[in-house]
């Protein structure tokens, strides 16, 4: 089996890949997925903790992590195609109603 | 085991009350689908059976399910004012236009304000980084709904977006924080979490920065700065009784997490102090990022105050200074500095929502919120002028208000502890705040309305609602001792004195 800190760095690396996307990309679907990979990232962290500890803990949360985020995507989506009828775009630059 | 989580059910009474009205406002709208009327007033008994099973919790301080949930005067304490400011909310909701032009699906509406109330109970009572992961994206999903469940407005959708892209990413980052944490002290209970660094189990740097992922979490619930960037966009798009809603009771339960995750984790149990202040752990220190914090927040939201021509998006700023000054509490390190919090806490919700009561009003004779709609309202409606004239000065924190009284609490705390300087930058702040309140003063009474200049009608429980928010908003600045006596009780937490 690789060492921990295999996991840690791979999941630290997805982790800041989700992050880097969140604050690039300009389509709110790929801004969201970016998020899920956020999330996942964790969960590789968390399930690799928690072999490494020998204690479970870590694998319950991922199970409430991953309903979560699917719960996370209905709401998601859900909210993008209320916007996209009202403004005929996702591009999060032509979201821009509100400012200051 | 099962015989345990059944006699554990009887300490979350309030929490299970709320879920049967979740289930029976769920099945109501299903069965009957225009009696709105009827969810709306099954939700309201929901909340008065969860206030009677929290009467019976007074007193109580207990850990349930393994160390999950807490059931203490603290968590009881937050779990009042969420559930005052729940059920004023649903009042004001059956006297909005905005809401009522949702028309058949404002059965869902009351229904899911009743679920983010069975979240933010969850949140301020949890002693478990799970529970308190979970219940806060239970609260933070039905928020971006209810915030976008104008559907059909271009604000109101656009507001919902942003609130679920900051909302998914700082819940994200926290989670890393969580995951971190548990890596380097093998829990996620915040009890052996506090155990294990106090016996130096995890380097101070590790700790540091786990600490700082799991704060955006917080942070984002109780609109800090810098994490405060949905808060303007999502409070002006949101429907005014959401906004309410948010900038209350959400963050009521932000900070109850905030307080007991920050006083549990971080607190030196066996360091000998003086009773009620307490010593931080060795080698981290969460105070200096506190009182960052609690600065950048106060200046920013008042300073970008000024600016402001949306009422709501001003009421928007003052929420997040508003957060600073009750940070400035969690800085002082003691008792005395969380009780401060809490008492202000209790005034911040009659007076915010006093305002935003008035603007859901002005909004449903003029359609909008604008500074130019409160011209002349002095003349138009001399009741709603004078009591939104009392919940700004209350909000600036001026003498004989309850306003006044909050902030005393806390700049004398902050004294007591020997930070001065810092009492003198709230006080700067409040000043500074007096300068915009004083804005939608002018325009109220010294100005000619421009546009309709008719009366605006209030009928009478409109009238007794308001006068629900003002007379507490004045008479707890005249007698407090009581309410502040209640306060102080309620600083006490499970497993920590």
């Amino acid at each position: 089996m690789a060492p921990l800190n295999y996991y840690l760095l791979l999941s630290a690396f997805m982790f800041c890949v989700g992050v880097l996307g969140v604050a690039v990309r300009r389509n709110a679907i790929i801004v969201f997925m970016c998020i899920e990979l956020m999330l996942n990232s964790v969960n590789l962290t968390l399930v690799a903790l928690s072999s490494f500890i020998g204690d479970p803990t870590g694998q319950i949360l991922v199970f409430f992590v991953m309903v979560v985020a699917a719960a996370e995507a209905a709401v998601g989506l859900t909210i993008i195609i209320a916007l996209f009828r009202n403004k005929q775009t996702i591009n999060i630059d032509e979201i821009n109603l509100l400012k200051w | 085991m099962l015989a345990q989580i059944l006699f554990n059910l009887a300490f979350i009474k309030p929490e299970i009350a709320l879920t049967m009205t979740l289930c029976a406002a769920i099945l109501t709208d299903l069965l009957y689908k225009n009696r709105t009327g009827l969810v709306a007033g099954i939700v309201l008994g929901g909340f008065a059976a969860a206030a009677i099973g929290l009467a019976t919790q007074a007193g109580l301080s207990v850990s349930v399910f393994n160390g999950a949930l807490a059931i203490d005067p603290f968590s009881n304490f937050f779990k009042m004012v969420i559930l005052a400011c729940s059920s004023f909310v649903v009042l004001f909701s059956l006297g909005s236009n905005e809401v009522s032009a949702m028309k058949s699906r404002q059965g869902e509406y009351y229904a899911l304000l009743s679920a983010m109330a069975l979240g933010m109970f969850l949140m301020v009572s949890a002693t478990d980084l799970l529970v308190m992961y979970v219940t806060l994206e239970l609260s933070s999903l039905t928020s971006y709904i209810l915030s976008g469940s104008m559907k059909a407005q271009k604000n109101s959708s656009e507001a919902s977006l942003k609130y679920l892209l900051y909302g998914a990413f700082s819940s994200g980052v926290m989670l890393y924080g969580i995951s971190l944490i548990y890596g380097l002290t093998g829990s996620l209970n915040i009890f052996t979490i506090n155990t294990v660094l106090a016996h130096g189990g995890a380097s101070s740097p590790a700790v540091l920065i786990a600490g700082i992922f799991l704060l955006v979490g917080f942070g984002y619930k109780i609109s800090a700065v810098p994490f405060h960037f949905w808060t303007p966009d999502v409070y002006e798009g949101a429907p005014t009784t959401i906004t309410a809603f948010l900038s209350v009771a959400s963050k009521a339960a932000g900070f109850g997490m905030l307080m007991r995750a920050f006083k549990v984790v971080f607190i030196d149990t066996g360091a000998l102090g003086t009773p009620g202040a307490w010593s931080l752990l060795h080698g981290i220190d969460a105070q200096s990022i506190l009182i960052v914090l609690s600065i950048l927040t106060m200046t920013l939201g008042n300073l970008v105050a000024l600016w402001q021509d949306n009422v709501k998006r001003l009421l928007a700023y003052s929420s997040i200074a508003h957060a600073g000054y009750m940070l400035l509490g969690l800085v002082v390190l003691g008792n005395d500095g969380f009780s401060a919090t809490m008492l202000y806490f209790v005034i911040y919700m009659f007076m915010n929502l006093g305002a935003f009561y008035v603007v859901i009003l002005v909004s449903n004779n003029t359609g909008n919120e604008t500074m130019e709609s409160y011209k002349g309202l002095g003349a138009r409606s001399p009741f709603l002028a004078v009591g939104m004239a009392i919940f700004l000065v209350s909000l600036t924190g001026l003498p004989p208000t309850a306003g006044f009284i909050g902030k005393l609490y806390i700049f004398a705390a902050l004294i007591n502890a020997k930070m001065v300087a810092l009492a003198i930058v709230g006080v700067l702040n409040s000043v500074v705040s007096l300068y915009y309140y004083a804005r939608v003063f002018r325009n109220m009474f010294l100005r000619e309305s421009t546009g309709e200049t008719s009366l605006i009608p209030i009928s009478m429980p409109t009238y007794a609602l308001l006068l629900i928010l003002l007379v507490p908003t004045i008479l707890l600045g005249l007698y407090f001792g009581p309410l502040v006596q209640f306060a102080q009780y309620s600083v006490a937490m499970f497993g920590i004195k």
